[in-house]
């Protein structure tokens, strides 16, 4: 008697993904929309029964993984440069590109013990600055490129520990193991245990945006447009900008 | 090779080099222990040593960040007394390169002087030869080919650290990037053919580690032949 219905739940349990008119979407995402993007998903998944799968990463981790073949079905990255690269090798929709998040940066530092860092020329005086790696991740590379303008890159080169991603730099302060790094203002946000010493005004900062595109290869397209959708809806912008993203 | 490669490569074996040369005598002392006497909690030790081997490599890299951090035990009382920072510098590639190496040393050289007949310990001390004595002059010296590949194995392995490494010491150009962390950023840079460069130098380092490691052995094992 126990065996068919075990059977019968063992065929339901794996035909089930399948049955259901459910569909898995498969988001490789920027490190700094971690947050925000849980919580987009999470009303997103109610409101529709979609799954939300996601990768989070370095945007230039994301796109390696992308180019490499990894499944996804959206890509959205913290800057131009890497969906560009995507779109040039025919591996996104390109009808689907949409950029409606902006951020700004800030300086923070250890919460406890840190130092008094007024403007962005005393990060001359630091001894390690955490940065998202600036030849590749798109936070290093805004960070960089503002240094650079700011003409104070050759003189803080040397400190920069270079991590793995925005969140990697944000770690290292929270832990003390860096005097200060440059994140985006919503990764500051989310933590208690840094102190933002000095914001970088929108006007004299990079021009932060947050590409979303379609994958070509997704194996859920419609799902993945339905969560695009949702994405630019006013509900999730209304989340978004409680996590401190500009919204366009 | 390009001068930042073999300051990458240079780097590498210095800092395996000098992992391997700290980690040689508590290794052998260990190794010494566990072949030669029983005490107890003895296994307690040997699967703490063996740990690093089978532990993710990021989730010992994640234990030495707790204690070698600012903030951490050691990390933290080094500061405070010396002024001496660990995290994200050398010292951190050294000291993930020591924990996860540590345990391939011990092992190879427990081996090693287990098959020592300790028949000839046994004449030495009739012979009124103190411990040391019998230590360095008999022990020591028939156990030395397994020691020499434990001690290749461990170095080999040092080269190649990285899950604990790119934790606790970051990936520094010029500082703290190994071949393993410069291999892995070429890629992720999109910079596949210079990234199989370092591969190729990886695989003839790793190669004449353990084909040498291997020859020590069987000479060994040919030795013991009676």
């Amino acid at each position: 008697m126990r065996r068919p219905l075990v059977l019968f739940a063992l065929l339901l349990a794996f035909a089930s993904p399948h049955a259901a008119a459910a569909a898995e979407v498969r988001v490789f995402a920027a490190a700094s929309l971690t947050d925000a993007l849980r919580d987009a998903a999470a009303v997103h998944e109610r409101q529709t029964g979609d799954r939300v799968v996601f990768n989070f990463a370095a945007s230039s981790t994301l796109a390696r993984q992308i180019e490499a073949g990894a499944p996804a079905d959206l890509f959205l990255s913290a800057d131009e440069e890497k969906m560009d690269a995507l779109a040039h090798a025919g591996l996104i929709v390109a009808s689907t590109r949409v950029s409606v998040l902006s951020n700004t940066l800030v300086i923070v530092v250890p919460k406890d013990r840190g130092m008094n860092l007024p403007s962005p020329r005393a990060l001359v005086n630091v001894k390690t600055l955490a940065l998202a790696e600036p030849s590749r991740v798109p936070a290093g590379i805004y960070a960089r490129r503002y240094l650079v303008a700011q003409g104070l890159w050759d003189r803080v080169a040397a400190k920069v520990i270079p991590v793995e991603n925005v969140r990697a730099a944000l770690a290292a302060v929270e832990s003390g193991n860096a005097d200060a790094a440059i994140v985006y203002r919503t990764d500051a946000l989310i933590s208690h245990d840094v102190r933002v010493a000095c914001e970088i005004p929108r006007a004299s900062g990079p021009r932060i945006s947050y590409p979303f595109a379609l994958l070509r290869d997704a194996e859920e397209p419609a799902a993945a447009r339905r969560l695009l959708a949702f994405l630019r809806s006013k509900t999730a912008r209304a989340i978004f900008a409680r996590y401190g993203f500009l919204t366009l | 090779m390009t001068a930042e490669e073999l300051q990458v490569l240079g780097l590498t074996l210095r800092t395996a080099a000098l992992s391997t040369l700290v980690i040689l005598p508590p290794g052998l002392a260990v190794a010494w222990l566990l072949a030669r006497r029983n005490w107890r909690g003895k296994s307690l030790v040997e699967t703490l040593i063996t740990l690093p081997m089978v532990m993710p490599p990021v989730a010992t890299g994640l234990i030495l960040l707790e204690l070698l951090g600012r903030r951490g035990p050691i990390g933290g009382w080094l500061d405070r007394t010396l002024g001496l920072q660990i995290v994200f510098t050398w010292r951190a590639v050294v000291a993930a390169m020591m924990v996860m190496s540590f345990p391939l040393l011990v092992r190879a050289a427990r081996v090693a002087f287990e098959e020592v007949n300790p028949r000839f310990e046994q004449i030495a001390r009739t012979l009124a030869a103190g411990e040391t004595r019998v230590f360095f002059t008999i022990t020591l010296p028939l156990a030395a080919r397994g020691i020499t590949s434990g001690v290749l194995l461990a170095f080999a392995r040092a080269i190649g650290e990285f899950g604990a490494t790119i934790l606790v010491a970051g990936n520094i150009p010029g500082r703290t990037r190994t071949l393993s962390l410069a291999i892995y950023d070429l890629v992720e840079l999109g910079r596949d053919g210079e990234a199989f460069r370092l591969l190729g130098v990886a695989v003839v380092i790793a190669f004449a580690a353990v084909w040498t490691a291997e020859a020590f052995l069987r000479r060994t094992h040919e030795s013991h032949r009676p």
